[in-house]
């Protein structure tokens, strides 16, 4: 949903609460926490919960970058292969002698490189995000590849591996949440509260009345993409820790997984509208379903389908949604809502 | 997808014939130029490079992917994607694959079967794009992960051996005519009847009117959402048959058969000169893109150099080729630009 | 317009029941049991996790996991990935933990990625039998061997030396995933054996990885083929593997020249014994394999053994009636390799 300002005239605040992609993304949950505990009656044990969350963190973290970068209308297909190349480098260091607290700097850099990369192609070359995320997600899986060979190294520290598996003592809070959490309060800070969250929701809207009210589109952009690369190293330096094994394929198919989170999350795909709470709850809506089919030895594939058509229906819904509110309001005769209180998905199409 | 991409293209809606046929027989030029360069170099080192066996099995390959692009093509010049093309291909290979082997009908049969298939699932995008205004990467996205759940669903842990095929079905993989294998020649049918459609037709004109200009297409009349339905229907049509290839080239199928593929076949596109912004490109273009690739992977392991290479190759092909089309297109604008001024 | 794309909805919706209905007809049972309940009175709950859930390989193993189960009044689940990925496997661990099944199955992706799930559940009071490829020694209380590795590092260079004219030539390994225990160790044993004497005109050119999966196996049996005009013999310790390649070289028809060994199902081979493609290979019983497995997690559950090195126990109708010890680092092995070729192909049916 628009973080602009909407109408005051014609519409109670509630009505506007209730039409909200977020609420509908809790009742969501909700319903499904309440579908998880009809199926399993393992569903609401301590345990549960724990595991409910570790197998999405990965995806979670990067969905909160990935956010920011499709608000401002671009994408980064290559998350996954950035998270493989740091896994790849990581262990191939480790497995050279370089002890972890070398390593995991070094592989942050490169994940800012790579990062750095994809936002000059994008914001200096003018080449379409799409494309230029395509060719490194390519690439750095290469580079890993090419890194690390198909071998794996597994002989990590515990002290690392728990950093990924294990929880924060005396709870069964898993350290991947704990960082998801941290990340997702200071990307919504930055995104919702700062002067450049505003930038990320104009250049998303429109670039070039952007670039006229002095916002440094191009900064912002490479910002951008730095930070998904950075955070897609954290990503791969967490999914080496939890899986306590360093390989060149790691990651692959998350990227699928993030964007569908993303979109999940009430974030349009042509930019300019989104919230990280969204994305944060489709994050969790997504771990409860997965969860829940998995216990009720509902098969992979049917999860496969859910997932598929909910991300369909989370764009319709609320077009249809949108169309059944306007013909209510020509019927009542009042004027049609502006542009900005428009769910996502009904912006640009012809 | 990024807005500043229609700004920077410029231009109101009128078909920028001249430009069009020039970019697009560049590209095809450099790629053919390209490809004979890097053969003559790999014989060198391979002599098996060059020999009619190897050409015919890379050239065979590679017709899968090409036809896959050729769909795939029609629906970026609308402007759309369509990700679910691996998932259409496996979901339609495995469909024919488990009907032959339950004798249900007979190879015409099946193979027809597939083609069907393959058209209704990509007419199922076709109306999820047009009918519910999903934009197109979501509307695909979701069918990726739906078309394939369905496959895994059908195929369950079973796997189709080839001994279940009937006999002499796959030999079309490996068969020629007049030297000429016959998947090339499938892909070579494809490419002729799309270019001459694309280019010679009104539906042709008005596609890429739609990728190009979608505002003033509608201005002008033309039916964006009936060519985009028919854009996406082509390429579950063409993923239909490339499923069905599918089967003849590998005889075992299960319920992940074609998964990865989504990645050459837009890298096949982008290689091509289609340009993802819509509106330009030629599906020859996407046939030797993908024909491009699969000498590269072959150029790579004759040579000798490690198959984890391939990865970084294809990703430094993809980012070049878009390099050069954005560099080639500043020079065209450029050079409009001067013109105007005069 | 919406009851018209409603409509049409319905129309594409029963055209896709019709086509599922003609496509599923008959077809195997899905992989997934229903909802668990609690374990049948005096039996357990036993879950069957596999490499992956697509590998014909693990179906025959669990045909002798159903029957053992039959027998005793137990409950086999079957879970698993779709693809033989370690971190697909972690997800499924932790389910099975939470909902406290007896014992777990496993056939691990990569040993050390499942291991700190397994430890969890060991903790937790399952039980942990590993069968086929083993998961890190201490995440498991048994591990069900096929084949002692030795022997079989011994088998597959006799093989290759059979089948390469008076045993000279290029040979190569087409092998599973780069990760996998069981084939890793296997090659290993196999060069081992090569190096010595009775081998040394026998020179392997290459070890190439297919995953288990039938289309990658396929390619890279035909990048072999043609990278290596001189190839002789092409050995595949896969099942999946060896009817890949063999299927490869029949239809380029180079079985006079080229041929397959490894480790293939009879029914798979049998007509690639007749066409001279693959005149031997060998393998073990399967389902066999997947009987003990579950008669050794019932003995753990029950208290009859513990997993400790010199343990013994029987079970009737496997290894002649003679008891099985097991081993160091808690091994059991079910016995030697069997060879097959034109002699008996026949007279085996799985």
């Amino acid at each position: 949903m628009s973080a602009a300002v909407t109408p005051a005239n014609g519409q109670r605040r509630w009505t506007r609460l209730l039409a909200r992609w977020e609420t509908l993304l809790v009742v969501a949950v909700v319903g499904l926490v309440a579908l998880g505990a009809s199926l399993s009656p393992f569903f609401l044990t301590p345990g549960n919960f724990s595991n409910l969350v570790a197998a999405l963190m990965e995806v979670a973290i990067m969905a909160l970058p990935m956010t920011l970068i499709i608000v401002a209308a671009e994408i980064d297909l290559s998350v996954e292969s950035m998270a493989g190349l740091a896994s790849a480098i990581l262990g191939f260091l480790w497995a050279a002698g370089v002890p972890l607290w070398i390593g995991i700097p070094v592989v942050l850099v490169v994940g800012a490189l790579g990062g750095l990369m994809n936002g000059l192609l994008v914001a200096r070359g003018g080449l379409p995000s799409l494309v230029v995320t395509l060719g490194t997600l390519a690439l750095f899986r290469g580079l890993a590849l090419i890194v690390l060979g198909p071998r794996g190294v597994s002989d990590f520290p515990p002290a690392f591996t728990e950093l990924g598996f294990g929880h924060v003592p005396g709870t069964l809070i898993p350290w991947p949440f704990v960082v998801f959490v941290l990340l997702a309060l200071v990307l919504g800070i930055l995104l919702h509260r700062t002067w450049v969250g505003r930038q990320i929701y104009a250049i998303g809207k429109n670039p070039g009345t952007a670039r006229f009210s002095g916002v440094r589109v191009t900064r912002v952009r490479v910002g951008l993409f730095v930070l998904s690369g950075l955070i897609a190293a954290l990503a791969g330096i967490i999914l080496t820790s939890r899986l306590s094994s360093a390989r060149a394929d790691a990651g692959s198919g998350m990227t699928l997984t993030v964007v569908t989170v993303v979109l999940l999350g009430g974030v349009n795909i042509f930019g300019g509208s989104g919230t990280i709470p969204g994305v944060a709850l489709a994050v969790l809506a997504v771990a409860v379903m997965q969860n829940a089919l998995r216990l009720a030895s509902v098969t992979v594939e049917v999860q496969s389908i859910a997932l598929g058509l909910l991300l369909i229906l989370s764009v319709v819904i609320p077009t249809f949604a949108h169309q059944a509110k306007s013909a209510l309001d020509r019927v009542r005769g009042g004027r049609p809502p502006p542009a900005d209180s428009i769910a996502h998905g009904e912006a640009a199409l012809s | 997808m990024a807005k500043s991409g229609v700004t920077a293209r410029g231009g109101a809606g009128r078909t920028r014939g001249p430009w069009l046929s020039t970019v697009a027989r560049q590209r095809e030029l450099s790629l053919v130029a390209i490809m004979v360069v890097l053969g003559a170099l790999v014989s060198i080192g391979a002599p098996q490079f060059l020999t009619p066996s190897n050409l015919s099995q890379v050239a065979s390959l590679a017709s899968i992917i090409a036809i896959a692009a050729v769909g795939q093509a029609l629906v970026v010049i609308t402007r759309n994607i369509d990700l679910s093309v691996e998932a259409m291909m496996g979901l339609v290979a495995y469909c024919v694959a488990i009907v032959l082997e339950r004798h249900v009908l007979d190879a015409p049969a099946a193979i027809a079967f597939g083609l069907g298939l393959g058209l209704v699932l990509g007419m199922i995008n076709g109306v999820i794009v047009t009918l519910l205004r999903v934009p197109a990467i979501v509307a695909t996205l979701g069918t990726l992960s739906i078309f394939r759940g369905v496959d895994y669903l059908v195929a369950g842990s079973h796997q189709v051996p080839l001994a279940g095929l009937p006999p002499g079905f796959t030999d079309a993989a490996r068969d020629s005519i007049l030297g000429i294998p016959i998947f090339v020649l499938v892909a070579l049918v494809v490419v002729v009847i799309g270019s001459v459609v694309l280019r010679s037709t009104r539906f042709g004109r008005q596609v890429y009117a739609v990728g190009s200009n979608p505002e003033a297409a509608a201005i002008l009349g033309i039916p964006s959402r009936l060519i985009v339905f028919t854009a996406f229907s082509l390429c579950g049509l063409l993923s239909g048959v490339a499923g069905v290839l599918w089967v003849m080239q590998f005889g075992t199928i299960n319920g992940t058969s074609a998964t990865g593929v989504v990645l050459s076949v837009v890298a096949a596109v982008v290689v091509g000169g289609v340009a993802i912004f819509g509106g330009s490109g030629s599906l020859a273009g996407a046939a030797l893109g993908a024909l491009f690739l699969g000498f590269i992977a072959n150029a790579l392991i004759l040579v000798g150099l490690s198959q984890f290479w391939l990865q970084a190759i294809y990703g430094v092909v993809i980012l070049v080729a878009i390099s050069a089309d954005a560099l080639i297109l500043r020079r065209i604008q450029r050079a409009t630009a001067a013109r105007r001024a005069r | 317009m919406e009851r018209r794309s409603s409509g049409r909805f319905i129309a594409l919706a029963s055209v896709a029941v019709l086509i599922f209905a003609a496509c599923s007809s008959g077809s195997t049972s899905s992989p997934s049991a229903a909802v668990p309940t609690a374990a049948p009175a005096g039996g357990l709950t036993v879950g069957y996790l596999p490499k992956d859930i697509v590998n014909q390989y693990f179906a025959a193993a669990k045909t002798g996991v159903d029957k053992a189960a039959g027998e005793t009044g137990g409950k086999v689940i079957q879970v698993g990935p779709n693809e033989a990925k370690a971190d697909l496997q972690i997800p499924f661990i932790t389910d099975l933990t939470t909902q406290k099944v007896s014992a777990i199955i496993i056939s691990a992706d990569g040993k050390d990625e499942v291991a700190p799930s397994l430890k969890a559940a060991m903790k937790a009071g399952i039980k942990v039998v590993g069968f086929d490829s083993s998961p890190a020694v201490g995440a498991y209380d048994v591990f069900v061997n096929q084949v002692d590795f030795s022997g079989v590092g011994v088998n597959l260079s006799d093989w290759a030396c059979e089948l390469a004219p008076s045993c000279t030539g290029d040979i190569a390994i087409l092998s599973a995933a780069a990760t996998a225990t069981n084939q890793n160790a296997w090659i290993d044993l196999m060069k081992t054996t090569l190096a010595t004497d009775k081998y040394k005109g026998l020179k392997l050119v290459d070890t190439v990885y297919g995953d288990d999966d039938a289309t990658k196996s396929t390619t890279q049996a035909q990048a072999l083929l043609t990278k290596y005009p001189n190839l002789k013999v092409i050995v595949a310790p896969t099942t999946v593997g060896i009817l890949a390649a063999a299927q490869v070289v029949a239809q380029a028809g180079k079985s006079a020249t080229v041929k397959v060994t490894g480790l293939g199902f009879p029914n798979d081979m049998k007509p690639f014994v007749k066409d001279g493609t693959s005149p031997v290979f060998g393998l073990w019983s399967v389902p066999d394999l997947g009987y003990l497995s579950y008669m050794v997690a019932a003995k753990l559950v029950s208290g009859e053994i513990t997993g400790k090195e010199g343990e013994t126990f029987t079970v009737k109708g496997l290894n002649g009636d003679q008891p099985y010890t097991i081993g160091k680092d808690s091994v059991v092995i079910l016995g030697p390799a069997f060879r097959f070729d034109a002699t008996n192909v026949d007279n085996f049916n799985f």
